[in-house]
């Protein structure tokens, strides 16, 4: 499928950068008319990757980054993938559980990736331990 | 974000405004904590009515002040959430926890 419109974007992993990442999402998918419930959709799911990316890929380090990619599709769809370079998950399908969690002294819920699967149409995790992880989210758009 | 204390008759109100994410949350907690370690409130009342953006972290400092005022022996309720921030709260499980104050 054609991708009418995309960003790149290239971040440290500072907890600062969390409300940056979500907003330039919400600005690139506002190019296609979304509604506001989907504009609030795609906020909080892009704040729970690029969040997991800080806080467990890197563990709080400073000098890692993360690698955003959003493309705005032909069919109205808007993808955002956040990849990091980060320690890896070794069982995604257990970190993927609701309230599974494994930094729970830092007040992390174990939310993270329910709530990116409930708010947004497709969600695909893919990770190699001591590599990195890759989220890559689907949002169709529109009234 | 913004955070107001406010002591009424043995509660602490906290009332927050503007986007709680992972970043802030960690001013929040440390706020409402040392609050709650000095005042020894009854009652705590987290108030989300300003609130326009929360995700997960907001969550976690929701749950993480109810084991705050567990330790102490107080409840805490939570007021004022709509739109995304009330679907994480019901979607969570945390209305268990703490009280849905309607109004």
């Amino acid at each position: 499928m054609k991708t009418v419109n995309f960003v790149r974007m290239t971040l440290p992993a500072k907890s600062v950068n969390e409300a940056y990442a979500r907003v330039a999402a919400a600005a690139l998918a506002s190019q296609v008319d979304p509604t506001i419930e989907q504009m609030a959709d795609i906020k909080t799911a892009v704040s729970e990757a690029v969040t997991n990316a800080i806080v467990h890929a890197y563990r709080g380090q400073e000098g890692g980054l993360v690698y955003i990619t959003m493309r705005l599709m032909e069919d109205g769809s808007f993808i955002v993938s956040v990849r990091d370079r980060g320690c890896g998950i070794g069982d995604v399908r257990q970190a993927r559980e609701p309230c599974f969690t494994t930094a729970p002294s830092e007040e992390r819920s174990g939310m993270g990736f329910s709530i990116m699967e409930a708010f947004m149409d497709k969600l695909q995790v893919r990770s190699a331990p001591g590599r990195g992880t890759t989220v890559t989210m689907t949002k169709r758009l529109g009234r | 974000m913004n955070l107001k204390l406010l002591e009424e008759e043995n509660v602490l109100h906290a009332v927050i405004t503007g986007e709680i994410d992972h970043h802030n949350a960690v001013v929040l907690r440390e706020k409402v904590d040392r609050q709650i370690a000095a005042m020894r409130p009854a009652g705590l009342v987290i108030d989300l009515s300003g609130v326009t953006f929360m995700d997960s972290s907001g969550l976690g400092f929701v749950m993480g002040r109810y084991r705050s005022m567990a330790g102490i022996g107080g409840q805490v309720t939570v007021k004022g959430a709509t739109g995304r921030v009330e679907t994480i709260l019901q979607m969570s499980g945390a209305y268990r926890y703490v009280k849905l104050l309607d109004e």
